[in-house]
């Protein structure tokens, strides 16, 4: 396949087209409004179908009804509009719906700005809406990145029939870059033949629902949904750059650990020994890697576009073993290499 | 003497013991879809929309393939069905508290899109499973858990005629307004739902149905009380009737 220069929203678009998506129900927010555009064009150019909703709520529940089918199905939007869908995600959690969702961060809380930020990642990785559950949350730190976990994300939501995010932000989905795009996926249109619903066919009826009041029903249900997380433990991606000398390890997700990694291959020249732990997969989190490195003796220091929410993880799972720093970036704008430096030769001297 | 079989359980209806409170309407609308579906042979191809308050059930008494909706979005859900599925029958059940209140831009956007869906709406003018709360249908004077004085124009607003503003959105291409008090009514409501259910068997728009209910327990009413109420308080300001009907004879 050839290379082709785009955009990383246009990146997840195409992803999702490749991947076999034929449903896309979205709302105008920016930075993510290039997603609800191109899909616009691309599905019913291929068959699909396209909705501009009446609201971020409808979209997710919207995209819930066509998982109810078996399709694969997307819906796209940035910060404010990603509090909208909580509701329709936390009941396709509770009903085992699969589904993609992409959240391209912005600044907040309320409607803060439209520039890059992290500061979703609480909302993203501990549940968001309400109830006991998860999302799976896919992280790309590249333009390649967000066009293949596209991929993936379809792939996890229909293997664990969940809905999966995909959390990106500003900076991954207004830059553009050159990709290699795979070749489309042919997939069964109507997958999950043994849930989807599709009329009752001389069988008995399949009801997906997430009411459970029979005692001890949603007592069942739930610790189903915690082990179906803990099985999904085994999808835990990451990428580790120059860990293998590291006195410090930086942990960094995202665009922001793209950004870190430049800083870190600059501060390497100087013989300063720092690596990266950057998590792809947000849920499930990369523990054990962390967990082991803690326990070899490294420093850590967490950075992330937010005011500190990641770090609350990493602590977790290094459990005191080792010193944990941690830099906020400070939302809302561009950071440069550059401004990794200090906090990163600060963490190694303290 | 031989005997004949003059009156059959629809197929699609569960054989089992209804929750709903004596007098309540939900178990007759829920005979009379099961009942159309299975005249138009659409059982086999039907996916329900379920939504919340007392007619969440409605998947426990119909044979069908159904998905639960959040409060109000069964509108939403219900097109994600069909524009994945537009091979199946699709329908939503709802409440006047989840169609009229949290859900009124759902079903308003999904309505004036021309969704091909049916959407069922039971309409008892109080929020059930919840209570007996006001609803955006809960008539003036109306007493409620939440307006115990009565329902006021001033401080409430006017209850909500939704088979007249549903008639006003130019997807909509049948809208009715019915009710199952006595035996006329259930043969004319019978007629106004296969109508619903035809329309989107030709492909032809969204079909909305609003059945006037009651629920003797919120309105602390005994059942005939209820309905005698139903009769001469609610039909006067909710008049029965075809409000639009593009496929003619309304």
């Amino acid at each position: 396949m050839s290379r082709i220069f785009i955009k990383g929203n246009i990146a997840v678009s195409k992803g999702a087209l490749d991947a076999g998506c034929r449903c896309y129900f979205g709302y105008p927010i920016t930075p993510q409004n290039d997603i609800p555009e191109f899909m616009s064009k691309a599905m019913p150019e291929t068959g699909g179908e396209f909705v501009q909703a009446e609201s971020e709520v409808a979209a997710a529940n919207m995209l819930l009804g066509a998982a109810a089918c078996g399709i694969r199905a997307m819906t796209s939007s940035s910060s404010p509009g990603m509090s909208l869908k909580q509701e329709a995600l936390s009941y396709m959690a509770g009903s085992e719906l699969p589904g993609v969702i992409v959240n391209m961060n912005r600044g907040g809380p309320g409607l803060g700005d439209i520039g890059p930020s992290q500061g979703d990642y609480f909302q993203s990785v501990k549940g968001g809406g309400h109830g006991d559950y998860k999302l799976l949350v896919l992280a790309p730190g590249t333009v390649q990145e967000a066009y293949d976990l596209t991929f993936l994300a379809f792939e996890l939501a229909f293997a664990y029939r969940n809905p999966v995010l995909i959390l990106g932000d500003a900076i991954i989905a207004q830059m553009q870059e050159p990709i290699t795009p795979r070749d489309p996926l042919a997939v069964d249109p109507f997958e999950g033949g043994s849930w989807r619903l599709e009329g009752a066919m001389d069988r008995e009826p399949r009801i997906l629902k997430s009411l459970h009041l029979t005692d001890g029903a949603l007592a069942g249900h739930n610790l189903k949904l915690q082990e179906k997380y803990q099985r999904a433990a085994k999808e835990c991606r990451y990428e580790e750059f120059l860990t293998e000398d590291a006195e410090l390890i930086v942990v960094a997700y995202g665009s922001i650990g793209r950004i870190v990694k430049s800083t870190i291959r600059k501060l390497r020249k100087e013989g300063i020994k720092a690596g990266l732990v950057r998590p792809i997969t947000l849920f499930p989190f990369p523990s054990a890697i962390l967990e082991s490195l803690a326990h070899q003796g490294r420093k850590f220091l967490t950075i992330e576009h937010n005011m500190g929410q990641m770090v609350e993880d990493v602590r977790l799972s290094i459990c005191g073993y080792a010193k944990s720093d941690f830099f906020a970036q400070l939302p809302g704008n561009l950071p440069t290499p550059n401004d990794f430096e200090k906090p990163i030769r600060d963490a190694l001297r303290s | 003497m031989e005997e004949v079989l003059a009156y059959e359980s629809p197929r699609l209806l569960a054989d089992k013991l209804s929750h709903y409170c004596p007098g309540c309407h939900h178990g007759t609308v829920h005979k009379l879809v099961a009942q159309c579906l299975e005249e138009l042979n659409l059982g086999q191809n039907t996916i329900c929309v379920g939504s919340i308050g007392c007619s969440v059930f409605i998947y426990n008494y119909l044979l069908l393939d159904a998905v639960e909706a959040p409060h109000g979005r069964a509108p939403a859900v219900a097109t994600g069905v069909k524009r994945s599925r537009p091979d199946k029958f699709v329908f939503t059940y709802q409440g006047d508290g989840d169609l009229a209140s949290i859900g009124l831009a759902e079903i308003m956007h999904a309505a004036n899109r021309g969704e091909k869906i049916s959407v069922v709406f039971v309409n008892n003018t109080v929020y059930g499973m919840t209570g007996g709360q006001m609803a955006p249908t809960t008539m003036i004077g109306q007493q409620t858990t939440t307006c115990p004085g009565g329902r006021c124009a001033e401080r409430e607003g006017q209850p909500m005629k939704m088979a007249e503003i549903m008639a006003g959105l130019g997807g909509v291409t049948y809208s009715a307004r019915v009710a199952v008090n006595n035996i006329k009514n259930f043969k004319k409501a019978k007629k106004a739902l296969k109508k619903v259910f035809e329309i989107q068997m030709a492909g032809k728009g969204f079909g909305f149905i609003e059945f006037l209910a009651s629920c003797p327990t919120n309105w602390r009413m005994t059942s005939p009380a209820a309905n005698k109420r139903l009769t001469e308080e609610m039909i006067p300001y909710f008049p029965l009737g075809v409000y639009k009907d593009l496929e003619g004879d309304a």
